[in-house]
Formats: structure tokens, sequence, C-alpha cells
């Protein structure tokens, strides 16, 4: 490679690079400048230069738009990849600043070097084509995480939680890693590109069904599909809150569009079909029944939970069933269904985990008890509660209802004659209405229950109560106005070739 | 301008919500206000539009990129409906004048339900109908949960459980039906003119109707509405029963029948005797008001005999709706009026001058208590309600349920009979209820009302101009109407 190649490497990575440095300069910071400073001081000052770095990176993307295909699909600069990244850079702001206010470890710089390199590795996940890149990516993204999610040293369950998505983990990029070798050796390629042009054909080899298979479980894990959903209720549980809130949210982003990706590219050609009379064998069946079993399970098992953060978890299982039916429809308006979706999605439950990190730090618990008459102690924070339970039940004019609306009108969409996925469409409406029943459970513990006699106010800080007035207006605004989210995306899944 | 009455209700809504805690009295003000004027746009809207055409308020583009758009219009159903939030709404607000316990965010939670209340009857887009629908759902459920009485959470959950799975009934067919038509408009007024494939109508004109028939009581899915009728407070069981149900009829009318008429074609073989889906409905709707009624004359719980007066008296509506001629189209819309007005005000009796005041809605405890002499204006005003809910000539519902029955004659002339027989078992379980509460007198005549009572009523006399005032709207509407119908 030449010298210019480098440099219009190095452009194009620019964001991840000043990422990057902004990790060494967290830990140097905290290693030199802050060592014998106040706990809230150091932790003030590490947030301080992660979220200038974050938004040092999100201001390169938004002045300098770029496009370009570097060596086949290594790395993939588009408005596309730009608006996930900005989206993934801004969920990591928010999760940076959840952090601020709670206080479980004394080891400040290392906690954001870890949630920026967890950051750095979703970036590279999204703006990656080539298979060698994605799985790197995969790992540096879900290592930083496991260490995330143990970080909270004080407390045997939060390291119970990291063991298991660690064991976890490590079986399904096992499993994804294999895949992929299967699919190198079909195709002779690592890019996306590259294996569809091998796929090609009428029928499917079995090699490739093995293949595909393999790393569809890998993503499935990724994204807390059933049946590969078992960690997902513990680490919500025993991760620190704002660990746990970036894993809800910064992970899911970036697990879903790179799986998108993956079968809309890669497999072009192996889709198949799931619909009801019509089936086919390919990847859209498997998938199907993955978002069918998500949908079920997750709703069902989040009426029985008691604990909030555990009912978020379960709640995030059926979520990723209706985001795995924007996958399904496979094409450019799917995918904006599915960005859509994921993004808002993402946003609303970080608001729900900032809310809880905030109960869980005054009152002592995350059981729903520990919520009740909420309303009358922090009037604002169940407000705000409200918005982000009622965006997640689905309830117009909130975000989440556009976003249902979307994505099952895309999924209908691909296939306007037949309707191929109503079905599919019909559980998802059904379980939506059963989901319904546990959010407002939370709701009704929060301003129907009444405090307990020797309950005070719980008060939040000044930074959480912004971050959370911000986060349910973004959820207002884009429920309402779904338009300014929209008309970008259109465009640039225009220009990325959908 | 008829869409301030919307908007009125949601800056209503944004005032509540900033109001400082604690004072119960400038939240009734602004409350009521609010609702006033609602209730003058309302009033005005109806006088000044011509009912005869649609008239288009406000039409923008609201998301493009789906041809989704912010379309506000008004024909003469919609503008009758919308006259009777306007009453519902202010006589709500007044009988709910006596909530002390977190007013603020009972009133706030009202106005939010109104607003949605308003939404519906005026859009002209599903999506935006569909959005005011379910925006609506969910101030029912706390307005029960919190200031409810009798079972008040579970019949809150189950109200917001039931209309929660009616929408997702509609949601599927309107996903369905704008992606079969192209996915290129939800405009009600477009939809109606595409031809929908008789094979897609045959299963999504069912489930659409059934989902908002789910709101409007239909047999038998209406178990939710005496539950949570019962349950909530007075002034929003005069809404739910008033105006809430009608969202359920005037979705079938507006949606099921407008977009999807094809549904309604004979399937082309029988089966059991039935030809088509609207055998089927029409069925139901009969044995809705026969079971509502039968069901209403055995009750013990005073406010539980309306709840089934309601299932029973929606079920004319829809009969209405499904006989598809002139005449019992025009019975169905002016049964959801008169059965607004009548609900609305049976219920405020019911809630607000005979529990409020002897704590009981036991009719065996009641029967005691010579309520005639005790609070004459309660017996008189009630007197009105159950005549005019009885279907006597000279009253709103007479005329609504005759041309209803006059309709269904010419549709389905059997079934007409059987209906027919629902209003005579209306008259009794109506006519038991008045002489049960404020009639009876076996215990003795000339008691006085102290002496009667076993559960030790503490009868509340101390501010009597109170309800006077309260009923006066809901009761002179009725009068009008009466006027009216004669």
């Amino acid at each position: 490679m030449t010298g210019a190649g480098y440099m219009e490497l190095l452009k194009l990575v620019a964001p991840e690079s000043i990422m990057v440095l902004t990790v060494l300069g967290v830990l140097a910071a905290d290693l030199w400048g802050l060592r014998g400073e106040e706990l809230p001081f150091r932790r003030s000052m590490g947030a301080i230069i992660s979220c200038s770095g974050c938004a040092g990176a999100i201001g390169w993307m938004l002045v300098a738009p770029q496009q370009a295909n570097f060596a086949e699909g290594i790395l993939v600069v588009d408005p596309l990849t730009q608006l996930v990244k900005v989206a993934l850079l801004v969920l990591t702001v928010c999760a940076i600043l959840i952090t601020v206010d709670t206080d479980f470890t004394p080891h400040t710089g290392e906690y954001f070097a870890l949630i920026l390199l967890a950051a750095v590795g979703m970036m590279f996940l999204v703006s990656s084509e080539d298979i060698l890149m994605i799985f790197i990516s995969l790992e540096l993204t879900s290592l930083s995480l496991y260490i995330l999610t143990a970080f909270n040293k004080r407390q045997a369950k939060s390291a119970e939680a990291a063991l298991k998505y660690f064991l976890f983990g490590g079986m399904a990029a096992a499993f994804t890693l294999f895949g992929l070798s299967l699919l190198y050796g079909f195709s002779g390629s690592t890019s996306l590109g590259g294996i569809a042009d091998a796929i090609k054909g009428p029928r499917l080899d079995p090699l490739l069904v093995a293949a595909i298979v393999m790393t569809l479980i890998g993503f499935g894990f990724k994204v807390a599909a059933v049946p590969f959903h078992l960690w997902a209720p513990d680490v919500y549980e025993g991760a620190p809150a704002p660990s746990a809130a970036f894993i809800a949210s910064g992970s899911k982003v970036a697990g879903l569009v790179v799986l998108a990706k993956v079968v809309m590219i890669g497999f072009k050609g192996a889709e198949g079909s799931a619909a009801w009379h019509g089936y086919l064998p390919g990847w859209v069946p498997v998938l199907a029944v993955l978002a069918g079993a998500s949908m079920v399970v997750g709703n069902l098992a989040a009426i029985a939970q008691t604990s909030v953060r555990r009912l978020l978890a379960y709640s995030a299982i059926a979520h990723a069933g209706y985001m795995l039916l924007g996958v399904l429809g496979h094409d450019g308006q799917s995918l904006a269904a599915l960005i859509y979706y994921v993004i808002t999605y993402a946003l609303t439950t970080l608001g729900a985990f900032g809310v809880v990190a905030v109960v869980q730090e005054r009152v002592g618990g995350d059981r729903l008890s520990d919520f009740a008459g909420l309303s009358r102690r922090a009037p604002f924070l169940s407000f705000c509660m409200l918005v982000f339970m009622l965006s997640l039940a689905g309830i117009p004019p909130l975000a989440g209802f556009f976003g249902k609306f979307y994505v099952f009108a895309a999924a209908l969409n691909s296939d306007p004659k037949n309707l191929g996925l109503l079905w599919l469409v019909i559980v998802a409406l059904g379980m939506s209405a059963v989901s319904l029943y546990y959010y407002l459970r939370v709701l009704k513990q929060i301003y129907v229950a009444e405090p307990a006699a020797d309950a005070i106010p719980v008060r939040a800080s000044v930074l959480s109560r912004v971050v959370l007035a911000l986060l349910s207006l973004a959820v207002v605004v884009l429920g309402c106005a779904p338009n300014l989210l929209i008309d970008k995306l259109v465009q640039a899944i225009r220009l990325a070739g959908f | 301008m008829l869409a301030w009455t919307l908007y009125i209700s949601l800056l209503g809504v944004a005032v509540l919500m900033l109001l400082p805690r604690g004072a119960a009295r400038p939240a009734r003000m602004v409350a009521l206000l609010t609702a006033v004027v609602g209730f003058v746009i309302a009033l005005a809207g109806c006088l000044t539009l011509d009912p005869g055409k649609l008239n288009t308020i406000t039409r923008v583009p609201w998301i493009p990129s789906l041809g989704i758009e912010y379309h506000l219009a008004a024909d003469g159903v919609s503008l009758t409906l919308v006259l009777l939030t306007g009453i519902a709404a202010v006589a709500g607000i007044l009988f709910s004048w006596n909530i002390e316990h977190r007013a603020k965010e009972f009133f706030a939670f009202y106005l939010a339900l109104i607003a949605g209340v308003y939404g519906v009857f005026l859009s002209f887009d599903l999506f935006l109908l569909f959005v005011f629908y379910e925006l609506a759902i969910i101030p029912k459920y706390f307005i029960i949960a919190i200031w409810g009485s009798t079972r008040k959470e579970y019949g809150a959950m189950k109200l917001a459980l039931y209309s929660f799975v009616g929408s997702a009934m509609v949601l599927i067919g309107l996903i369905a039906a704008y992606v079969v038509a192209g996915a290129k408009t939800m405009s009600l007024v477009e939809l109606a003119h595409f031809a929908f494939p008789q094979s897609f109508a045959m299963w999504a004109f069912p489930l659409v109707f059934v989902g908002f028939g789910i709101l409007a009581g239909l047999w038998p899915f209406h178990t939710w509405a005496p539950t949570g009728h019962v349950a909530a407070p007075t002034g929003a069981s005069m809404l739910l029963a008033g105006v809430v149900m009608k969202l359920g009829a005037y979705g079938c009318l507006r949606v099921a029948m407008t977009v999807l008429p094809h549904g309604m074609d004979p399937w082309g073989f029988k089966l059991l005797g039935f030809g088509s889906w609207r055998d089927v409905l029409s069925l139901l709707a009969v044995v809705g008001i026969v079971y509502g009624a039968m069901v209403a004359l055995v009750q013990k719980d005073f406010k539980f005999v309306i709840g089934y007066s309601s299932v029973s008296h929606m079920g004319f509506v829809l009969l209405g709706l499904l006989t598809l001629n002139e005449v019992g189209l025009s019975g169905a819309v002016l049964q959801m009026f008169s059965h607004g007005v009548i609900a609305g005000l049976l219920f405020g009796v019911v809630g607000r001058m005979v529990y409020d005041r002897t704590h009981t809605r036991d009719l065996g405890i009641l029967e005691g208590m010579n309520l005639n002499k005790a609070i004459p204006f309660a017996a008189v005003t009630f007197t009105i309600g159950s005549m005019a809910s009885m279907g006597l000539p000279g009253f709103s519902g007479f005329v609504a349920e005759l041309q209803v029955l006059i309709g269904a004659w010419q549709a389905f002339p059997m079934l007409a009979v059987v209906a027919g027989l629902g209003i005579v078992v209306g008259a009794a379980y109506t006519l038991r209820v008045l002489q049960k509460a404020f009639r009876s007198r076996c215990r003795g005549v000339g008691t006085d009302f102290n002496a009667g009572t076993d559960r030790g009523a503490d009868f509340d006399r101390s501010r009597p101009g109170d309800w006077t005032l309260s009923a006066a709207p809901a009761g002179s509407d009725c009068a009008e109407l009466r006027l009216a119908a004669v």
C-alpha cells in the first residue's frame, strides 16, 4: 500500500482515531493529573474529556461527510454509516453522563476508557463490510462490555453477570468464527460482496446452510434474540446501571445494524421466504423463527418479573424480535424502518435505565415496590419514566409507536401481493398488547400505589435531570415528527445503494 | 376553527401540568374553563359548518415519505359527536368537582382523554385517527386506577387491555390495508375509493370491525364495560359510557365500513344460516341488546345496572350501523348521541348524587332509604333519564331506537323482533331499578331517611347547591333533545 493510501485511510478513520486518542487521554489524565483528587471531581473530569472526544468525533463527521469504500469493504464510509455512528456516539455520551452521578468504582479513568473503546468497536462494526473486520470489531466491543459488566467489584452479582455474559459470549463468538470461516472457505473472499457473488444460485449448498446458521447464532447472541438471550436478564440486573444502559442501547444498535448488513449484503441470493404458505429455505425463515420466539418468550417472561431491570431485559428481548422483523423485509425501506426503530428504542431504554439508576442510587433497589408512589416523591423522574414506558409499549404519539408502525408496514410491504409476513406481524401486535400489561405494572407502582409512610423525596442531580429531559424530549419529538430522522435515513440508504 | 377543540384541551393539559401541586381549586377552574371553551367551539362549529358535506379544517403533509397527512375534517356525523363530547366534557368536570385527592393530575388526565376523543372524531387520516384512538387509552387507565372505587385496579387494567387488544386488531387491518393499497396514502377519503380485493376485505373487515367493536361493547367482548364503568369515578363513568364507547362505534362506521365495504358482501355460501359477516355481526349486536338487558335485570349494584344497560344500548348502535340503510344508519348515529347524554345523566345521578351521599350502591339497602323524599331532585332527574333510556315516546331514545328497529326490520326481520324484545326487557330493568332505588316504601311509609339505613349512611346535605348546579347541563340537554324529538 502506498503512502497516499495510508493518508486516505487515516482520513476515513478520523472519528475513530479521535476516540482512541481520547481513550489514551482519559487514562493519562486519571493516572497522572487526577490521582490525588476527590473521586467526584475525577469522575467529572473524566466525563468531560470523554464527552469532548465524542463531540469531536461527531463534529468531524458532521463537518466533513465522506463517501468511500476502502479496500473492497474493509472500511465503508457513507452517510448511512456516519448517521449510525453519530447515533452511537450520542448514546455513548448519554451513558457517560449517567455515570457521573453513580458511585460504584474508584477506577473512573479505566471505566470511561472502556466505554469509549466499546464505542470504537461499535463504530468499526457498523462501517465494515468485511467479515474479518467485523469479527475483530465484534470482539473489541464484546470484551470491553464484559469488563464493564464486572466493574462493580463490591457486588458479587456484577461478577456473576459478567461471567455468564463472558461464557455465553465466548461460545457465541466461537460459533460466529466457525460460520465466518466456512463462508470464507465457500467463497474464497472475506468481503460481504464477494460472499454474495459466490452464493448466487438457485440451490443452497449444505455447507452454506451450516455457515449461515452458525453466523446467525453469533449475531443472535449479540442482539439477545431467543434462544440466545439467557445472558441478558442477569447482565441487565447485575451490571452497574450505566454499563447496563450502554449494553441495552449502544450494543443493540450496533448488533442489529451489522446483522442487517451481513444478511442483506453478504447473504444476498440466499433469502428464502418465511411466507405462511410459501416457505423457502434461506436466512429469512431462520430469522423469522428467532423473531417470533423472541417476541413470545420476551413478553411473556417479562410479566413475571419483580425487578425493573430484569423487566427491561425481557422487554429488550421482545424488542429484539420486533427489530428482526425489520431485517426480514430486506429492502431499503425495511432498513430505514429498522434503523429508526433501533435508534429510538436505544434512546428510550437508555432513559429508562437512567431513571432506574437514580432510583436505585437513592432508594437502594430496583424492585417494583421501590418505585411505589414515585410520582409523589419525584414528579419529574416519574413523568420521564411515563414517557419511556409508554414509548416502549408503543403508545402514540411517542417514538416507539411510529417505530413499530414503520417496521410492520415495511415488513408487509416487502411482499405487498401476498402479505407473506402477515403471520409474524399478527404475532408481534398480539404480543405488544401483552407488553402493555407489564409496562403498566411499572407505571401503576409509580402513579397509583401510595408511597411508604417514611418515604422521602427522591432527588436527582441537575445533570441527570437534564439528560433525562433531553431523552424524553427526543422520544416525544421523534414520535410527533418522525420525518426529521426518516428523511435523512431514506436519503442515506438510497446513497448507500440498498 | 373546530380543530381548536382539540388544541384547547391539550393546552389545558399543559397548563394543569405547570400548576403548583396541592391546590385543587385552580385545577378545577382551568379544567372547567377548557371544557367550556371546547364546548362553545364545538357548538359554534355545529352551527356554522354544513353537516351535509366534508368540511376540511386542516390538511398538511405530516410524514411525506409514507404519505401520511395531518388531516382534520368534519362531516355531519363528526359534528354531532364532537358536540356530544363537548357536552359530556363540561358535565363530567362539573360532576368531578368534589375531587380533592391529586386534583391537578385528575383533570390533566381527564383533559388528555377528551383531547384524544375530539381528535378521533375529527381525523380523516387513518394514521392520525389511530394515534388519537390509542392516546385515549392511557388516561382512562390512570383515572380509574387512581380515583376509582370497587375493584378499581382490576377494572382499570381490564379496560386498558381490552382497548389495547382491540386497537392491535385494528392496527393489523390498517397496516395491511395501507400496504395493499400501495403504501402511498392513509387518507380515509382516498382509501374509501380504493378497490380492495374481495379476498382481502373478507378477512380485514371483521378484524377491524371487531377491533373497534370491543370499545363499543360488542358482545361477547363487552365485559370490560360494566366493570370499568363501575370502577371509574363518576365524571369518568359519564365520559366512558357517554363518549368513549362511541369511539368504537364511530370507528366501525368510519373505518371498517367505509374503507372495507366489500367485507360485508355475501360469502357465497351459508354456514349455520349465516351468509356474510354482516349477518354474524348483527346477530352479535342483537345478542348484546338482549343479554345486556337481561343481566341488568338481576344486578344488585345500582351502577352495574347502568353499566349493563350501556352494553344493551350500544347494541342498538351496532345493529343500526349494520342495517346499511338510511333509516338504520341515522338511527344509529342518533342513538350514539342520545345514549351519550342519557348514560351521562344516569351515571351522574347514581355516582354523585346517590353514592356520594348514601355511600352504598346496593339496591337492597337503597330500597329502604326512601330516596324519593330525601333527594327529590335526584329522583326527578333519574326518572327523566330512565324514561328516555326506556325509549318512551317524546324522548330521544325512542326516536333513535325506533329508527334502528325500522331499519333492522328492512334488513333482518327476525333480528328486529328479538331486538324489540330487548326493549321490553329494557323497560323492565329500568322500572325495577327506579322502583327499588327511589320509589320503594316497603319498610314503612314515611320512615325518615336515617331510620332506613343499616350501614350508617351519613347523608351529606351540606352543599346542596353543588349538585343541583352540576346536574343542570345534563338535565337540560335531555330536555332539549326531548323537545327536538317531539
